[in-house]
């Protein structure tokens, strides 16, 4: 099954299958919208609200997300599979490149 | 005997989420070797051609990261040494119970002023490297993916950046290789104990204790090719590369490990003397001193860490 998900802060859509996690549905049809890091659930840039909408998910790194937050639907995008339309929201950001 | 003191990065501990999917990274794509378990489930792993029973510690958690790095010294006298150094630089030190991790000996620990766990020991059991001490084949016939050859430095990122670097400098005897500068602030810094490119680097940040990049050696470009096929074969998540690092000159990929723990494998870097000069890259040339070709900065690989 294929699932539309929409970025609500640029409202930016894509189609993303069930076996693919959200950032990689985006980023393999050359879409932005969310920030792209390590893709594995390590590194916390790609986090996001879910608006609307369910999703599977593996595990994500406690640095980034509490399991308080989980619950809510604060998850990292390269870590939730969608099982239905998706609205998300974007949470994370690139750190600047280097700090003098 | 010419090198002393500090002889080389011995192993890395990491943080992973999944243990099962690590391995396959680990063994299955890069080639490293499983040599043990204990029973708080780390899994212990070699690099081929080391002699050191691990070079590698899978730690599982519900976080990523590193959890320490370890360096071996030449003798027990130099434990000693280095852990006063250390306190007589104004840091704690602790020592690790020999056999904490299956067949090393006691661990002089401490943390750096960047907030990174190291450990100094002497002593840990060797198992060979598979080839036969006498009339040696040049290579193991076994071997599967990418068939690293060895655990060779960590990049990481820290705060307390120039005290952090005096330290590994004056405590730990370490040797100032490679550096970007931007006037009069170092920006980066990269370091050997030995005769290499370097066997730590350090980037400046604010966050404390983050881990940028374990690295494993490769003997060849054409083997930095055939890991960038394997990446992509494997739907490894690629970052940056096949490429050159101006700074070190190493032929390189960037990729990340299942729990994004960023990896390195590169090869042909180039090396230094006790006597050899400090090379020094400007800050405005600094995407060429790391994307030679490039001359961009990627993004990530700035910005992401664990």
């Amino acid at each position: 099954m294929t699932f539309q998900i929409t970025i609500e802060d640029t409202g930016e859509q894509y189609a993303c299958g069930e076996t693919k996690h959200v950032l990689a549905g985006m980023q393999q049809l050359g879409k932005k919208g969310i920030p792209v890091g390590c893709r594995s659930g390590g590194c916390g840039v790609c986090k996001v609200r879910v608006l609307e909408g369910d999703y599977a998910s593996k595990k994500m790194s406690r640095d980034h997300v509490t399991a308080e937050e989980e619950a809510e639907g604060v998850v990292l995008a390269c870590r939730i599979f969608p099982q239905s339309d998706i609205r998300l929201s974007v949470i994370g950001k690139l750190n600047k490149a280097v700090n003098k | 005997m010419a090198m002393t003191g500090i002889l080389r990065p011995g192993h890395v501990q990491l943080r992973v989420l999944d243990m099962e999917e690590s391995l396959n990274h680990y063994v299955e794509n890069m080639g490293l070797l499983e040599t043990d378990r204990d029973d708080q489930g780390r899994v212990y792993l070699k690099c081929w051609d080391e002699q050191d029973k691990f070079s590698l510690v899978l730690e599982p958690s519900d976080r990523s990261g590193m959890d320490h790095m370890a360096f071996k010294v030449a003798t027990e006298q130099d434990l000693s040494r280095f852990e006063s150094n250390i306190k007589k630089f104004g840091i704690e030190t602790t020592r690790v119970a020999a056999g904490e991790l299956n067949g090393c000996g006691e661990r002089v620990r401490f943390t750096a002023p960047a907030g990174h766990t190291f450990d100094l020991y002497a002593e840990k059991e060797q198992v060979g490297n598979g080839i036969s001490t006498t009339n040696p084949a040049p290579w193991r016939r076994d071997l599967k993916g990418m068939e690293v050859i060895r655990f060779d430095h960590c990049l990481l990122y820290g705060d307390n950046f120039d005290e952090n670097v005096k330290f590994f400098k004056e405590a730990l005897e370490f040797q100032l290789t490679e550096q970007i500068v931007d006037g009069d602030v170092q920006i980066a810094a990269f370091l050997t104990c030995s005769t290499k490119a370097h066997d730590i680097a350090f980037i400046r940040s604010e966050e404390s204790g983050k881990l940028h990049h374990a690295s494993f050696l490769l003997g060849s470009w054409e083997e930095v090719l055939k890991a960038a096929d394997i990446i992509s074969m494997e739907d490894i998540p690629h970052e940056t590369g096949p490429t050159r690092h101006g700074l070190t000159r190493g032929k390189t990929i960037y990729f990340f490990d299942p729990s994004g723990n960023r990896n390195e494998v590169f090869a042909e870097d180039s090396y230094v003397y006790p006597d050899s000069p400090v090379l020094t890259w400007n800050a405005d040339n600094v995407g060429q001193a790391i994307f030679y070709h490039s001359r961009q900065l990627v993004d990530s690989f700035m910005g992401v860490t664990s």
